[in-house]
């Protein structure tokens, strides 16, 4: 019989690890949310984050967590790039258009990765002790981790709801044609949500270098954990997101204890396919 | 169809194209010709469901390694010879595509591709996990089992000639559902579905039939390869990239078209051939696959056949 402590100390862990999930699938989830586009470069992006932050503290000393702040900034200017250049003038095509030009960004970025970076794996060397409270002990990079994450999501909502760009985005989003004849420039704001979209992804990478060995391929795992984030949330739904993310870390932490771990990814793919079935809407959706 | 120019066009060129190793005799040639017979087999199978019908699958590769693992497992653990093995995978994977079309084709769009995705993924960690096709990894043939068809060189052969077989099957099959009333009521989805509801397509048992079309060969296709490669392993039987890969084929020649699929993976295969061997894009193929895939989405959505059809009204009647 596993000891209770056991229990709750999977459980918090995995907790911690949901928050950052839940931040990455934000990014995905607030795209799908502005401009119904599935944005199959999510998980190259959130890679690209990995490495960022990662060649900041290996080469120039930068403390990782100033170095996300760079990265985030950075993973902004690349979001409208790729929407300027793949995005854009597919946005009106069937889903299949959209699909496969993020999808080609994808394997741009994997493949000029591989190419530069080669697939060793690497990891962010960084300590910051141990916090222990009864059987439960918790690292400092997933607190820390986990607390970055809570305050991007809560500068993420005082932007959309308190700011007048972030507003705009709400309206492109709810009716692009609407807001374009209220004069908002609905082409600029799509690029900026596109961007803050990877910027959210390219911070929750860099957030996961922090406590994980990473590869340039690593991405595509966070981006499938995505997938089944924003479903369980509801596609579009940002909260939902951080509550899928959640209840995913807090499976990828209780699993385990009871199968083998290579079980994990076949319990959530399951998951997933049977939310699309039974509420595509999500968890928080209205049917 | 049997009066049809492009159809006996098709054949002709395809039949020569997959005789030509086997009266050249040479090895090289049939290993080349294999790949690509193969990757012609996929993506004109994926075509009835993306191209006709409108629906993006990205777990195609689902139904060749299923059916690989399938008919592997009863060449391995029951002796079976290959003929049944591959009928056997086929009618599997078409079988497990039925079940599951009849619950996810009810979803529509991105939700649909992004299921397929979860599909992938599950069965991929389940056949990691499942014993009896031992697990992580995998089987592999005893090279006796060679024997029974006189030796691994001819073995390989005349795996070869069944894959031939199968790919004109699949070709042929997939003219055949293109000028059929199923095909039309499949385009007539792809257009508008709810408009297709309204005149009377039965919708569901179209589009189910459609995914189930296109599981059958790759399925097929799966036993054949996984026999010749000789030993299977999840890693090797669900590559989520080769769905990818075959997605940009049927784009690059053009969806829809049953020339298309044939001519996009003869010419991606042959790119790729030469950007692994080409010293300067050998680390970045991969980025130049996705470059070529960008343009082709941006600039020539039709594909080169759909392009062609559109440019010169006049090739319609030889390239279906």
């Amino acid at each position: 019989m596993v000891s209770p402590g056991v229990w709750i100390a999977s459980l918090i862990d995995g907790l911690l690890l949901g928050f950052v999930y839940g931040l990455a699938a934000m990014g995905l989830t607030l795209i799908w949310g502005v401009m119904r586009v599935i944005n199959l470069a999510h998980g190259p992006i959130i890679a690209l984050g990995m490495f960022g932050v990662y060649l900041l503290f290996a080469h120039a000393g930068v403390n990782p967590y100033l170095g996300l702040l760079v990265i985030a900034l950075m993973g902004l200017l690349f979001g409208i790039l790729v929407y300027a250049i793949a995005v854009h003038r597919v946005l009106n095509a069937p889903h299949l258009s959209t699909l496969l030009a993020t999808f080609s960004v994808n394997m741009m970025i994997i493949g000029t990765g591989t190419a530069l970076f080669t697939t060793t794996p690497r990891n962010i060397d960084i300590s910051l002790g141990r916090l222990t409270i009864g059987p439960v002990v918790l690292l400092g990079t997933r607190l820390l981790a986990a607390l970055a994450a809570v305050l991007i999501t809560g500068g993420l909502y005082l932007f959309l709801y308190r700011t007048t760009l972030g507003k705009m985005v709400r309206a492109v989003a709810s009716n692009r044609a609407a807001a374009e004849l209220m004069g908002i420039p609905s082409t600029r704001v799509l690029a900026f949500s596109f961007g803050l979209g990877t910027m959210l992804a390219a911070a929750a990478g860099g957030l996961i270098a922090t406590f994980f060995p990473f590869t340039i391929l690593s991405g595509g795992t966070y981006e499938l954990k995505s997938f089944v984030i924003c479903v369980l949330g509801g596609l579009g739904n940002p909260t939902g997101a951080l509550l899928g993310g959640l209840i995913l870390g807090a499976l990828e932490g209780l699993i385990p204890i009871a199968l083998p771990v290579s079980w994990v990814p076949v319990i959530e793919f399951l998951l997933f396919v049977l939310l699309l079935l039974l509420r595509p809407q999500g968890l928080l959706g209205e049917r | 169809m049997w009066r049809s120019i492009s159809w006996w066009f098709t054949f002709l060129v395809l039949l020569g194209a997959g005789l030509w190793p086997i009266a050249s005799g040479s090895a090289t040639g049939r290993e080349d010709m294999f790949l690509i017979l193969m990757l012609v087999t996929l993506a004109s199978s994926l075509n009835i469901l993306l191209g006709y019908t409108g629906y993006v699958n990205f777990g195609h590769i689902v139904f060749f390694g299923l059916g690989g693992y399938v008919g592997f497992y009863l060449m391995h653990r029951h002796g079976w010879s290959l003929g049944p093995a591959m009928i056997a995978g086929g009618l599997a994977t078409a079988a497990l595509a039925l079940i599951l079309g009849t619950i996810i084709l009810r979803l529509r769009g991105a939700y649909f591709a992004l299921a397929t995705i979860g599909i992938h993924e599950a069965v991929r960690a389940f056949v990691a996990n499942f014993e009896p096709f031992g697990g992580a990894t995998g089987m592999s043939l005893n090279f006796a089992v060679y024997q029974a068809y006189g030796g691994a060189a001819q073995a390989l052969w005349i795996a070869y000639g069944v894959l031939l077989v199968v790919t004109l099957l699949t070709v042929g099959i997939s003219f055949a559902v293109k000028h059929s009333k199923f095909g039309l009521g499949l385009m007539a989805i792809r257009e508008d579905e709810d408009a297709a509801l309204v005149l009377g397509v039965r919708g569901p048992w179209a589009k189910t039939m459609a995914y189930a079309l296109s599981a059958l060969f790759p399925g097929m296709v799966g036993v054949l390869f996984f026999f010749k490669n000789g030993n299977i392993e999840p890693g090797d039987a669900f590559r989520l990239h080769l769905s990818i890969e075959t997605l940009v084929m049927v784009m690059l020649g053009g969806q829809g078209t049953v020339w298309g699929p044939i001519l996009g993976a003869a010419l991606y295969e042959r790119l790729r051939g030469y950007l692994l061997t080409s010293p300067l894009f050998k680390s970045l193929h991969l980025a130049f696959a996705g470059m070529l895939l960008l343009l082709i989405i941006l600039f020539v959505p039709a594909g080169v056949i759909g392009w062609l059809r559109a440019r010169f009204p006049a090739t319609r009647r030889v390239i279906a």
